[in-house]
């Protein structure tokens, strides 16, 4: 029963999280943009602007469902559940922190740790492209469908340097798992470096990086959605509560994948050089290690931010060139220095 | 207008779509409608079709006085008005044979530059929005914010100045014109600095430009090119120094010239010709001080105007290209024909031969580097 | 002006000089309709006149200023009576249209003004659309602004107006208020 009780509030407690997150992503998108582009951005609902995510929320709620004449109902209504709810489940196997023991009871801060850890996220992003394409299709219009197409080969096109890049990880850590993964940046190796997945694996890094921007929509690769011509790409006729299904649902994206970056790469919940658990009483420890987690996912969340209002996007015929002719060739490159290397040191 | 523009050609295979980028969209650059005929992502014909500002500017000339029709011309190249208020003064003037003084003209010099400056900020901030760099129009425009302060200052208004008179200027350049000035300088380099820091020399900008819509210098010719849009085709054509108008014979200043009329010289002429407009306008407001207090501003002219019947072209280099009117009087009070020449029709036309073979997102930056102007375009 | 005595040496020995005016320094030559496309020819491939450059192309309507000014400021009507008596005894009104043609020449920054006097009866010329596709537009507009129809135009549309609108509006008999035509779009389903 306890075992039940644990899990439940701890699905709970994550869903919220990460939906404040994301939440607060909008704020920070709006803030940041406005901080680059030196302007003010929002300061009205609000010290701060604070309350400016809950008046977009409030204006989404009450807006009133549309569903256009000529659109495929089915289609339409079922595009944003399948891009959000994978979105949201994907955190199931991300780590949050250490553990943490309460009550006598070892909790690890992780809603449940399967042994095919990032298996289950690849493939659950899978399952989100078909949201992508239902959207479009169901929509009927010309504009959404040219949004869908891009996207759809977008996102499956940059699938295969992102599973080629974890592959690699594999055979560093030789585990699926992300919380034994991170178990295992503890310390340092060679010496002086941190036993960070970035310092193992730094080309990996740059393809999981760039493929996670590709994955996640953003600009340089936000062709499906922002492009001039065509108007908003799958979402053009969305509005309300669908539209704010298929918002959240990319900014929770981006929590997963930065949650992801940090636990494979940037040593989880982990301190260079200082091994904090050692020194921390187990509760404290729990909580401190989850605020180290989070603080490096929000500077991964900082970088997309940043990066989108920086960069101009590409073409499509750049996107599909650069994943296909240049990552995934790197990726399998990736692949074969890493097992040489493991061969020739173990 | 059309409502069908391809149904006379044979583009109806099954593997064509027809996408209509139309009257509204995201863009900023007026009401324009393209009628793209695509095979997947490449265009296979694109036409344009306009007419939708389109506001009778030149039968509405016919009914009003010459003054009259002044704040008219503010309303076609809006995003610089000045130019064409000082284009229509000119041609009226070459028809009644009035020389404007000299002080007057080195004011008209200093204002259309600032123009051109406010212009090409605008045209180089949409393209970067189109292209998904958002940030470097913020930059341009604040500091295109700063300008308007400057025109609103003198002339009453921000963006549809109506600026000078028949035979010259109505005021003179208030006193602290100069310190105004001198703090602005330094923060529009600052800000063409950041925006050539961001987009100049980064990988995406240039795999987006370079290349996108080359077209050659006969053919830009053939179309009736001009302004940026041709000096990027690498014709040397700038009608301040080949037609010296408005004692512009006594500035120094350079004219950046292409190789290859793609997106990315556009872009690189028209960051070179505001700062080249700066130097101009140091050297014209140097000129300025040194003339007397007293000096005239406007020239005698009647108080209604009446040219001698007859008809006279005039045309100045606009931030766009040649803008010309042609004038017909008959010796009334009113005039009898005025025909306005407005620079991106003539470029907006060839759009068909740009784009053709290009994808969808490279039409985008197409019309957003000629600075198509639908006030402009449609009168 | 040597640039006048050029184009008289060029377009004269042809008779193709119907007349030639100068306004403030702006050179203006008349020639017939019908050779049109030679004398483009001509100015553009003379190495004295070289005109390579086609800036406009438009029409003008002088039908106010062929017709007798019927507001005359005199305040009596014999007056008034006798200048129409007088104008009813000229000879046939001159053509009512134009259409001007802005040439340009790069090399010498020489411009010219070229005209071509179309009759309400037969309002076609040819177009310049195979010499300088920058007559493309201009055409287009003409036609839809006036009416004046252009022989070897690829696609002669209406360019502003939308496509079943049916008058003419830059024309000086139609008011500047329009006279009412309403633009009904039709829906496919």
């Amino acid at each position: 029963m306890d075992d039940w009780l644990i899990a439940i509030i701890k699905v709970v407690c994550i869903w919220v999280w990460v939906l404040l997150i994301a939440v607060v992503m909008t704020w920070v998108e709006r803030r940041g943009a406005a901080l680059i582009q030196d302007r003010p951005g929002p300061n009205r609902a609000g010290p701060f602007g604070l309350f400016q995510p809950l008046a977009d929320g409030i204006k989404l709620f009450t807006k009133e469902e549309i569903i256009p004449t000529k659109a495929r109902k089915i289609l339409y209504i079922l595009g944003p559940l399948l891009f959000s709810v994978p979105a949201f489940s994907t955190y199931a196997v991300v780590p949050f922190g250490d553990k943490i023991i309460l009550g006598g009871k070892e909790i690890i801060l992780q809603v449940s740790d399967v042994n095919i850890g990032f298996l289950f996220i690849l493939a659950l992003g899978s399952m989100a492209v078909y949201g992508v394409i239902l959207g479009g299709w169901g929509s009927s219009n010309k504009y959404s469908i040219l949004g869908g197409l891009r996207s759809t080969a977008q996102m499956v096109s940059y699938e295969v340097p992102l599973g080629l890049a974890l592959l690699a990880i594999v055979f560093v850590y030789g585990t699926f798992s992300l919380r034994d993964i991170s178990l295992a940046q503890q310390g340092t190796f060679l010496g002086f470096l941190p036993n960070w997945g970035i310092f193992k694996q730094p080309l990996g890094f740059i393809l999981f990086i760039v493929a996670a921007y590709a994955e996640a929509n953003r600009v340089p690769f936000d062709l499906p959605e922002a492009e001039s011509e065509i108007v908003s790409g799958y979402h053009t006729e969305y509005g309300s509560m669908r539209l704010g299904l298929y918002l959240f649902g990319e900014y929770v994206n981006l929590v997963t994948l930065s949650g992801v970056t940090v636990a494979l790469y940037f040593g989880s919940w982990h301190m260079p050089y200082i091994d904090l658990g050692a020194y921390l009483g187990p509760i404290s420890w729990g909580i401190v290690s989850f605020c180290i987690f989070f603080l490096k996912v929000s500077f991964f969340l900082w970088m997309f931010v940043w990066v989108r209002w920086t960069l101009p996007r590409f073409r499509y015929d750049q996107v599909m060139g650069l994943g296909w002719k240049g990552l995934i060739p790197l990726g399998l490159f990736n692949i074969f220095i890493t097992a040489l290397f493991i061969q020739l040191t173990v | 207008m059309n409502q069908n523009p391809t149904s006379q050609t044979s583009y109806e295979s099954d593997n064509y779509v027809t996408i209509n980028i139309g009257p509204s969209h995201p863009s900023m650059h007026g009401t324009l409608r393209i009628v793209a005929v695509t095979d997947g992502e490449t265009i296979v014909k694109a036409e344009p079709d306009i007419g939708y500002l389109h506001r009778g500017v030149e039968k509405l000339g016919e009914n009003l006085t010459y003054h009259q029709f002044i704040p008219i011309t503010d309303r076609l190249n809006y995003c610089s008005a000045i130019p064409n208020n000082v284009s229509y003064e000119m041609a009226v003037e070459k028809l009644m044979g009035v020389e404007v003084p000299e002080k007057a003209q080195l004011i008209r010099v200093i204002m259309m530059e600032l123009a051109r400056i406010a212009d090409h900020q605008v045209c180089i901030g949409i393209l970067g929005v189109d292209l998904g760099a958002f940030t470097p129009f913020f930059y341009l425009i604040i500091q295109r914010e700063e300008i308007y302060e400057i025109f609103e200052w003198f002339n009453g208004a921000r963006l549809t100045n109506t600026f000078g008179r028949i035979g010259g200027v109505d005021a003179d350049l208030p006193d602290d014109f100069e310190q105004r000035w001198e703090e602005l300088k330094p923060n529009v380099r600052k800000a063409n600095d950041e925006t050539e820091k961001l987009l100049t020399h980064n990988r995406i900008w240039m795999d987006r430009t370079i290349g996108v819509s080359t077209f050659s210098p006969e053919d830009a010719l053939n179309w009736g090119f001009t302004g940026p849009c041709l000096r990027a085709c690498g014709v040397k054509r700038d009608l301040r120094i080949d037609e010296p108008y408005c004692m512009y014979d006594k500035f120094k200043f350079e004219v950046p010239v292409g190789k290859n009329g793609d997106v990315f010289d556009r872009y690189i002429v028209r960051m070179i010709e505001m700062e080249e407009s700066i130097k101009i306008i140091d050297q014209a407001y140097k000129l300025y001080k040194e003339m007397p207090a007293d000096a005239p501003l406007m020239a005698r002219v009647p108080k209604v105007i009446k040219p001698p019947a007859g008809e006279v072209y005039s045309a100045l280099e606009s931030p766009n290209g040649e803008l010309g009117f042609f004038v017909k009087s008959d010796g009334s009070a009113k005039p009898y024909r005025i025909r306005i020449r407005p620079p991106c029709y003539m470029m907006f036309q060839a759009l068909p031969e740009l784009v053709e073979g290009e994808m969808v997102a490279d039409l985008i930056a197409c019309i957003s580097s000629l600075n198509v102007i639908a006030g402009e375009l449609d009168r | 002006m040597d640039l006048k005595k050029r184009v008289e040496q060029c377009l004269g020995p042809e008779n193709f000089v119907v007349a030639m005016t100068e306004c403030q320094g702006d050179l203006s030559v008349e020639v017939p309709k019908r050779n049109i496309l030679d004398v483009m020819h001509l100015l553009r491939d003379t190495p004295d006149l070289g005109f390579n450059f086609l800036s406009d192309v438009f029409g003008v309507d002088n039908l106010d200023l062929n017709k007798p000014k019927k507001k005359p400021k005199k305040k009596e009507e014999g007056e008034g009576a006798e200048v129409e008596e007088e104008s009813k005894e000229k000879g046939p009104l001159p053509p009512r249209f134009e259409v001007v043609y802005l040439l340009l020449c790069l090399e010498r920054n020489e411009r010219l003004q070229v005209k071509v006097r179309v009759e309400e009866s037969d309002m076609e010329v040819d177009s310049l659309y195979l010499i300088w596709k920058a007559s493309d537009w201009p055409e287009r507009e003409a036609f839809d602004m006036y009416g004046i129809r252009f022989k070897g135009h690829p696609n002669l549309k209406r360019l502003l107006m939308w496509d079943e609108f049916s008058a003419y509006p830059l024309r000086k008999d139609y008011p500047l208020e329009g006279q009412g035509e309403e633009r009904h779009l039709i829906y496919d389903d």
